[in-house]
């Protein structure tokens, strides 16, 4: 049997991989909804229970995991997921509850969300968080919606600009459209970093805020950061930190103490709950202290030892349809009561330290465009001596033969040949040198045999993509598949 | 040294001595001395798995799992086995956002699947990947339609689920957009108020089908009167009920949106669940997050890879069709296993037993002279009765006997007074049945 097909495939009229229940009350019959049923095909596969356990378990020997092989993607912060996070969904009630149970048959529940707020708040150093936004994006969406929410509060309603650098995530433009507010996009310095003198020019009292991630998407510590945030607060205007490069500053620095006023922070990333082949994460949002009233509703709250459900008039509204990926966020939990102060304190300095010895082991085959330290992550700038013009995308591709996922690639955009590498403190030295040989052998292979890079992958279970064909026969459906492949006959 | 930190003390030597430095903090000269963490967090000390494992326990042990006759969005349906099974598969559990095909076809091809799955069951024509839930995706319908139409204005039955409403609002304030609600008449979209209120400067109108109340609303006319104007008409329905309801794609439907959580996701206490988002062809390139399509590799074989990218943020920035990265994709692989365990059949018998049980359940409770349909329309799993029983005490006395049912709508809104909801799916047996309506029964 070929397993290579679509689960379509494998439907033969008159199998069944189900079984349910025997009809108590067949005196009441769906039919007499009459006009209200449909009358349109459906089409579902009919398959057996072991048909679809073959097939999905041989499509998931297409994909890459964390527990497949070394996966240094930047930004993504792909570290272990430890076991002890599943187990802890699985085990309990908490997935089989329901949000609107009685308040006092789901106090374990609330208190779970109540504890990891405050472990949130703690480190970043900000006074109180809500778990409710679904991912990144929607925390950058919610707190951008709390920054604009403030200055409406305070009659202040001209402000509508939120400052971005061009080095940003592209969520973050997008988010702050998704705000009703405006993108002024400042330039990077020469060093990747904040201009401090084109931030100045951009200030006024039309700016909401400024949106920035720190270490930048470039890997590196806004230097400046003091005085960023001086400046913004001064001219009235509140500082937004995207937690995507949290991980980093674990142990070092709070968002908080450096003036950030509200943060996301992925959960799926710094927290290690898994990234699910996409999602579902979790981007909770943290404030400070006079924007608390503004966090999305419903919230939970705590009197004495009594948890309950709270909605507040000042709050921007409500984000999600309740408590957000609640099991996402038990996984977050789990690994902050497992690793502790202790543990939690250490995150960055190996994540830095893997990242930096990366940067000094190859900074002789890969052109580092900027000087100097980097921190969790590094970006080289495609090959240094490259004779025979090989781009960033076929040493990524060549990657993938040799077992390791690909790093980020073409981001950020400051470089035109952009790899970013971020390897995780979970990552031992044996790993890390195994990258850094492989690293090095495509840098010879692409002098030796550049056709075989630009052809790369040769070991993965398909070759490089047609991406033009799917975007042009926009085939999205099995019905527009065999719609298709009818027209070609 | 700890279980998730390979660093021994000379690997830490060794790496340190390699990059000519002396110490780890030497990496972090760059950041001023002002904003160093001074101290530990003011956190829990590390606990042993044990610890974690007894810490949760206690914890769960402040929970009370109960028998679900509630709904409101979320519904206590059958899990089959295989997808805990799936699911839990390091490839798909652990994997990245499928952005490298050659090593990614496993998530794009159930992805895939997945799209083509909620094609045929809604009978629109192209899905995305999925986005957070079903509260998000109606709001992010809503954008679709103002962005299609180029017009500012949304209307909203006000029989959609009012967490629905919530966010929808949410959405559309901050974006600058306004809305206006469509009034009901007797639990169900009030067509002459919906007459009233359209005009051309209409960007569309949200329903819910089966509503908030689980009353099942007839839409004939709708279409018309929307596209006469060329407003966007957008659907929202827990998507299980569309395995024997008329589609969105027969009530003219432009898009279809809502929750999948029905589909083999436990409740979660909310979440994950998953939002599906569908329309025609035609708005194909409007529709935000991600989309699967098909393709081939340089040696002809068939594959997939994420496709239309320039809607996205990560390519159009500011000018993307949405801020929405990820995808709920984990949660995808939910429904479409689910999808090809259920079948057809299975997803219209899931249907028929749910149908069965909550009618039995609804004629008992009529009959008992302490309930009151206010509505009197068609039904499936789902009915919202009126009682002059005192909700807590309803609530207390099935608490006794572990079930969870007959919420009192009046916490979404005083004007539910006296507005109790019950969901009956599949799972429910004639044991747990009876003895919700003993309880009932007994109550005065």
């Amino acid at each position: 049997m070929i397993y290579d097909k679509l689960i379509f495939e494998f439907s033969k009229p008159g199998k069944i991989g189900y079984s349910l229940p025997k009809h108590e009350f067949r005196k009441y019959q769906l039919n007499d909804l009459k006009d209200n049923l449909r009358k349109q095909e459906m089409i579902l596969p009919e398959v057996t229970e072991l048909d679809c356990v073959r097939h999905y378990t041989n499509i998931s020997k297409k994909n890459f995991g964390v527990e497949t092989g070394f996966y240094p993607l930047g930004s993504c912060t792909m570290k272990y997921n430890p076991k002890i996070n599943e187990e802890v969904v699985k085990s309990f009630s908490f997935s089989k509850l329901h949000p609107y149970q009685p308040v006092s048959t789901i106090q374990g529940a609330l208190r779970m969300y109540y504890e990891l707020q405050e472990a949130l708040s703690e480190i970043s150093g900000l006074a109180e968080f809500t778990l409710n936004p679904y991912a990144g994006a929607h925390g950058e969406l919610v707190g951008l919606m709390i920054m604009k929410q403030y200055h409406i509060s305070r009659k202040d309603f001209k402000r509508k600009k939120v400052i971005i650098p061009d080095s940003a995530h592209g969520t973050n433009p997008a988010s702050t459209i998704f705000s009703g507010m405006e993108v002024i996009e400042i330039k990077s310095n020469d060093q990747g970093m904040v201009d401090v003198e084109a931030l100045k020019e951009v200030l006024s009292d039309e700016i909401a805020g400024m949106m920035l991630t720190n270490p930048n998407t470039i890997g590196i510590f806004e230097k400046d950061i003091i005085e960023i945030t001086r400046l913004v607060h001064e001219s009235g205007g509140l500082m937004y930190y995207d937690g995507a490069n949290l991980n980093a500053m674990l142990g070092q620095v709070r968002p908080g103490d450096m003036g950030f006023d509200i943060m996301h922070i992925n959960l799926h990333k710094t927290f290690s709950t898994p990234h699910g082949g996409g999602g579902p994460g979790s981007g909770p949002v943290g404030v400070k202290n006079f924007l608390v009233d503004f966090l999305p509703n419903p919230r939970i709250k705590k009197l004495d030892d009594y948890y309950y459900i709270a909605n507040e008039s000042k709050a921007i509204g409500q984000i999600s349809n309740i408590f957000g990926n609640y099991l996402v966020e038990l996984k977050a939990y789990s690994y902050i009561l497992n690793l502790g102060k202790e543990n939690l304190m250490n995150i960055g300095k190996y994540a830095t330290l893997n990242a930096n010895y990366i940067r000094v082991k190859l900074s002789d085959y890969y052109k580092l465009p900027i000087k100097g330290n980097c921190m969790h992550e590094v970006v080289f700038d495609g090959l240094k001596d490259n004779p025979n013009d090989i781009k960033t995308l076929d040493v990524a591709k060549r990657l993938l033969d040799y077992g390791m996922h690909a790093p980020t690639i073409y981001f950020p955009l400051l470089f035109h040949q952009s790899i970013m590498i971020e390897p995780t403190e979970t990552e031992s030295l044996q790993t890390i040198n195994s990258f850094i040989e492989v690293m090095k052998k495509v840098a010879e292979e692409a002098k030796s045999d550049p056709e075989m890079l630009r052809n790369a992958p040769h070991e993965t279970p398909i070759s490089r993509t047609d991406e033009v064909f799917a975007a042009r026969k926009m085939i999205f459906t099995y019905k527009d598949y065999l719609d298709f492949m009818k027209n070609k006959e | 040294m700890f279980k998730y930190f390979p660093h021994t003390k000379s690997d830490i030597e060794l790496m340190l001595k390699e990059m000519n430095i002396s110490s780890i903090d030497e990496l972090f000269s760059t950041v001023p001395k002002d904003v160093f963490l001074k101290k530990e967090y003011n956190l829990k000390s590390s606990m042993s798995e044990q610890e974690v494992r007894n810490y949760f326990k206690e914890l769960d042990k402040e929970n009370q799992e109960l028998v679900i006759f509630s709904g409101l969005g979320l519904y206590d349906h059958y899990q089959p086995a295989v997808i805990d099974a799936i699911t839990s598969r390091q490839e798909f559990l652990t994997s990245y956002t499928p952005y490298q095909p050659e090593v990614s076809q496993g998530t794009l091809q159930y992805i895939f699947e997945y799209q083509s799955m909620i094609q045929t069951i809604t009978g629109m024509d192209v899905s995305n990947a999925s986005m957070y839930d079903g509260t998000t995706s109606t709001a992010e319908a809503c954008f679709m339609a103002c962005n299609i139409t180029k017009r500012k204005k949304i209307l909203i039955s006000n029989t959609i689920n009012p967490n629905t409403i919530n966010v929808i609002k949410t959405y559309l304030k901050f974006k600058n957009y306004e809305f206006e609600f469509v009034s009901s008449k007797n639990g169900v979209l009030d067509k002459d108020d919906l007459k009233s209120k359209i005009n051309s400067n209409i960007a569309g109108l949200v329903v819910q089908n089966p509503n908030f109340f689980g009353l099942v609303e007839d839409y004939s006319g709708v279409s018309d009167l929307l596209h006469e104007l060329k407003s966007i008409f957008i659907q929202n329905s827990d998507i299980s009920a569309l395995g024997v309801l008329k589609t969105p794609f027969e009530n003219g439907a432009d898009i279809a949106c809502g929750d999948c959580q029905s589909l083999g996701i436990p409740i979660s206490f909310g979440g994950p669940t998953l939002g599906y988002l569908a329309t025609k062809k035609k708005y194909a390139r409007k529709i935000p997050g991600r989309i699967s399509g098909y393709t081939l590799d340089s040696s002809g074989k068939r594959a997939y890879v994420l496709t239309l990218q320039a809607r996205e943020q990560h390519i159009r920035r500011s000018k993307a069709v949405s801020n929405i990265c990820s995808n709920q994709s984990l949660m995808v692989l939910f429904v479409t296993v689910y999808l090809s365990i259920m079948g057809k059949r299975g997803l219209e018998e899931v249907n028929e037993l749910s149908y069965q049980n909550s009618h039995y359940l609804y004629e008992r409770l009529l009959a008992t002279n302490k309930f009151f349909d206010p509505f009197k329309q068609p039904f499936l799993k789902e009915f919202t009765l009126e009682t002059t029983l005192s909700h807590d005490l309803i609530a207390k006395a099935l608490l006794d006997k572990n079930i969870f049912g007959g919420f009192s709508l009046k916490q979404f809104s005083e004007e539910y007074e006296n507005l109790i909801n019950f969901a009956v799916t599949e799972k429910r047996t004639k044991a747990e049945i009876d003895t919700l309506i003993e309880v009932l029964e007994g109550l005065s």
